[in-house]
């Protein structure tokens, strides 16, 4: 390889045929990227395309089986993360690198605290710490603050920080608004701001090409373990990239209602309902009907699927299921009669990862139907091949599937019980979007069936291309209710606590 | 550990103290309630015309800490690093057979003595730590292990005492300065060191990092093997000196101590001090008031003539009880409630965009009632850094 200097703005980063293999499965092949200083360059695909992948080889957390990687001309292979930080390659995770009990400066600077005469100099540490965060114009997070009282988007500013802290020229984010609340994401659009004006290449890897088009100059799409390309940001469109990364146009994306689907009886209806997170919560949903639950991070989204799965039941307001009057103080009492949640976080609410497929299926039929469980967990095998569940057979670990099929064991879990209503929290999340297009349309299928369905979703387009009608959520409070088709703009207005709410049919 | 806790609001007194609590921390939460024991045990002992601060109930108090403060200071350690010593029994009981047969009456020998424990309490440490780094084996099995070990050597070779302690090494069991055990001075010291250890050593940060979230630690380029076998040698080497403090105390070497159940004593010790048993929290300073708090409950029960087994029963109840505060303070960040349980709330005026004005919405707000905890948080509340979900 020539030396850099030769070209006029020599990259700092130059990767060049990489390529990659897990376990006899390609997983990427032949990829190039360069990052320039100052440029904040998106890295978009589906999941499973290799944009973890390839991150992750950058970070030195896997070795590239083929191709060069070159960091301002210099050939560098990394064996662990701590190389390529110390060469100024830092990368922010999702799940984050920090210990929540301690301090702020202490994370920063964890593993190479400053000594002075053998004794860990903790003063500097926290001016210097201090420092950073100023540079980084950040006010009101102290270097002496436990990180584990920070939110979410503070211990994000740690890990940048942390990052900087170790001189980074490159630093990647792997979905770093996926678990921001909307003004925090200002926040971080600030802050990749300022890394540009130092001189910082971001490598920005996101699902959401609103942000992609706010934030980057440049975008490489990957598609199947391959470079799809990359466009300049201002030449291209978000239906060009979509269609760049999955081949389809984005008006296919959310199928059509199963015919026949009609509203039928009312399946779930909850008057007045409130606890210490919810206050006058009234909705009803018929069987066969998809009702969206909208709202900012923080608004009652996901606590009001709890109450309705007795995890922190309604302390006030009475709630009806299939038309009998329930008390849910618990999940067990919900599954009986016949809720079923499909939670958010499903590697640690939704699966027991290192059990079989077979096991994760039969677990809520075991846990609450007792000596019937035997005679329903003899369907599973025909609801997996009906959700089209891809696995080796019914013993292989659930660890093992790829995202989209976990959470089709999730689902089978629950159909295996016969629910009457399903409630629905970020069923897409993290799947890539061909398995989102097969999520939906189970979600159909699920309507057609005749079960009433709540869907929750921080992806707007998501429970507006889905729902046949839109509850939206701000401050625990149902700020209004939306028809199916109703515009982004309405329900933002009304999340945001500046719209007016409309009269419930 | 709750940071902000504005003070507006019209709280109960109960929530006043709750929060100022909340401030605290834990160690000054521990401090508090040693005082009030104290305060307490020395009301109960004067109902009964006894006085718990006597100076010989002072001597005995202090004197009984010292011992099992030696090793609930090691066990902290390694606690922190999350991980356990189950040995440290065994390991008192080897070391004061090994000082009294070392030292075999002979004053010139006393040195010898106390490095021969040393030494042979540090190598079992640092078994422990190896065999539960390198080998990978649970802690709990990897100490249990090393214990029945050294139980089987001593069963077979010593039934009964052994050796013979000289007299002046008998002082560190029994000198006094005032009310001041020699032995306790020793133990101040050591804590004081182990703690300077943990705060001013990268070696304590790492204990901390690595008890916290190993993968964290390796991520951050900490070699996580380190800290764990260096908390284990430095809590066998503490259980070694408790072993010499009984060897001096008992004149001889006895193999029966490890009866006693020091292991199980110094872990409660270690939580009731504050130190969360999965380590990453907590801290030496603690762990010295909760040997302290069950030191004074035991002189407490023999002044008043508590039933032996009856006071079995107290202390099992006062340390559950204390883990379960902790656990209720919690360290993680709880989603602070908006709405009050039970009492009904009034949804804003339709016309009123909900909670921006005077309502009662704004009453409860996040941010004027944030409070110590929440009753109903969970430590995999959804509030936690999480959204964890989404990785492939």
């Amino acid at each position: 390889m020539s030396a850099a200097g030769t070209a006029p703005d020599p990259p700092v980063l130059r990767m060049r045929g990489i390529s990659k293999s897990f376990l006899g499965g390609r997983v990427l092949h032949g990829v190039d990227l360069d990052l320039h200083p100052g440029e904040v360059h998106a890295l978009v695909g589906e999941n499973g395309a290799g944009k973890s992948t390839l991150m992750k080889i950058l970070a030195g957390v896997h070795r590239a089986d083929g191709g060069t990687v070159e960091l301002s001309g210099e050939r560098v292979s990394f064996e662990h993360p701590v190389q390529a930080q110390r060469a100024g390659v830092s990368t922010v995770f999702q799940e984050f690198n920090l210990l929540p009990e301690r301090s702020v400066a202490e994370n920063v600077y964890l593993g190479r605290e400053p000594r002075r005469g053998g004794r860990v100099d903790a003063h500097r540490m926290a001016a210097d710490t201090d420092r950073l965060l100023d540079e980084l114009g950040v006010s009101g997070i102290s270097a002496r603050t436990r990180v584990g009282s920070l939110s979410v988007a503070e211990q994000q500013i740690v890990e940048v920080a942390k990052a900087l802290s170790h001189d980074a020229r490159i630093i990647s984010m792997d979905e770093p608004t996926s678990a921001l609340a909307g003004h925090e994401v200002e926040l971080l659009y600030a802050l990749v701001g300022r890394l540009r004006e130092r001189g910082v290449a971001v490598l920005y890897v996101s699902h959401r090409l609103t942000e992609v088009f706010d934030l980057c100059e440049r975008i490489t799409v990957l598609k199947d373990g391959e470079r799809a390309g990359t466009v300049d940001a201002d030449e291209t469109t978000s239906a060009e990239l979509i269609r760049m990364m999955v081949g389809r146009s984005i008006s296919a994306f959310f199928p059509e209602p199963v015919e026949g689907t009609a509203p039928g009886p009312v399946r779930l209806e909850v008057a007045d309902g409130g606890n210490e997170h919810l206050d006058g919560i009234t909705l009803r949903a018929r069987g066969g009907e998809i009702v969206g639950l909208a709202g900012l991070q923080g608004s009652g989204r996901t606590e009001l699927a709890h109450a309705l799965f007795g995890l922190r039941r309604f302390t006030r307001g009475e709630m009806w299921v299939d038309g009998r009057r329930v008390v849910l103080r618990s999940p067990h009492r919900a599954v009986r009669a016949g809720v079923a949640l499909v939670t958010e976080d499903r590697k640690t609410e939704g699966l027991a990862l290192n059990q079989s497929v077979l096991a994760n299926g039969r677990l809520v039929l075991d846990a609450v139907m007792g000596v019937r469980a035997g005679e329903r967990a003899r369907r599973l095998p025909g609801l997996f091949s009906s959700l089209e569940l891809v696995h080796r057979d019914s013993a292989q670990e659930v660890r093992y599937l790829s995202g989209g099929n976990q959470q089709k064991v999730v689902l089978a879990k629950w159909l295996a019980t016969d629910p009457g209503v399903i409630v629905l929290d970020e069923p897409t999340r993290g799947i890539d979007v061909g398995a989102k297009r097969a999520v939906y349309t189970l979600v159909r299928r699920l309507a057609a069936s005749g079960v009433a369905i709540i869907l929750i979703s921080s992806e707007l387009t998501e429970v507006l291309g889905l729902a046949d009608r839109t509850l939206v959520l701000h401050d625990g409070r149902i700020a209004g209710e939306l028809p199916g088709g109703a515009s982004e703009e309405a329900v933002m207005a009304l999340a945001t606590g500046h719209g007016h709410p409309t009269e419930v049919p | 550990m709750t940071v902000s806790v504005a003070a507006s609001t019209p709280a109960s007194a109960l929530g006043t103290v709750r929060s100022g609590l909340g401030r605290m921390g834990t160690t000054g939460v521990v401090y508090l309630a040693l005082v009030g024991i104290v305060a307490a045990g020395t009301a109960v002992a004067a109902l009964n015309g006894q006085n718990l601060l006597a100076t010989a109930n002072l001597v005995d108090t202090l004197t009984r800490s010292s011992l099992l403060g030696f090793i609930a200071v090691g066990q902290t350690l390694v606690i922190l690093c999350r991980s356990l010593d189950l040995s440290v029994g065994y390991v008192v009981a080897l070391s004061s057979v090994v000082a009294a047969t070392t030292m075999a009456g002979d004053p010139a020998r006393i040195w010898l003595g106390v490095v021969a424990v040393l030494a042979v309490s540090a190598l079992i440490g640092l078994v422990n730590g190896l065999v539960i780094t390198k080998l990978r084996v649970n802690a709990f099995i990897a100490t249990l292990g090393m214990g029945l070990v050294i139980k089987g050597y001593l069963d077979t070779l010593y039934q009964g005492p052994a050796g013979e302690v000289p007299v002046a090494f008998q002082v560190f069991g029994y000198t006094r300065v005032g009310v001041l055990p020699l032995s306790t001075a020793v133990l101040i010291v050591v804590a004081v060191l182990a703690i300077v250890f943990l705060r001013a050593t990268r070696t304590g940060y790492h204990m901390y990092a690595v008890g916290g979230d190993a993968e964290v630690a390796r991520m951050s380029g900490i070699r996580v093997d380190r800290p764990v076998i260096t908390a284990h040698v430095l809590c066998s080497v503490a259980a070694g000196v408790a072993g010499l403090l009984i060897a001096a105390r008992f004149g001889t070497g006895s193999s029966l101590v490890y009866g006693s159940g020091y292991e199980l004593e110094s872990i409660a010790a270690v939580v009731l001090g504050g130190t969360y048993l999965l380590g990453g929290r907590g801290g030496v300073a603690g762990t010295v008031a909760g040997v302290l708090i069950l030191a004074v409950l035991d002189t407490l029960f023999n002044v008043v003539g508590v039933d032996p087994f009856f006071k079995d029963v107290l202390r099992g109840v006062i340390v559950i009880t204390a883990v379960a505060i902790y656990a209720r303070r919690g360290g993680g960040t709880a989603h602070p409630p908006r709405f009050s349980r039970g009492a009904h709330q009034r949804p804003p005026a339709p016309d009123a965009p909900p909670g921006t004005g005077a309502g009662p919405a704004a009453e409860h707000r996040p941010d004027t009632t944030r409070p110590a905890r929440d009753p109903t948080a969970t430590a995999k509340d959804h509030a936690d850094p999480a959204g964890r979900g989404g990785r492939t």
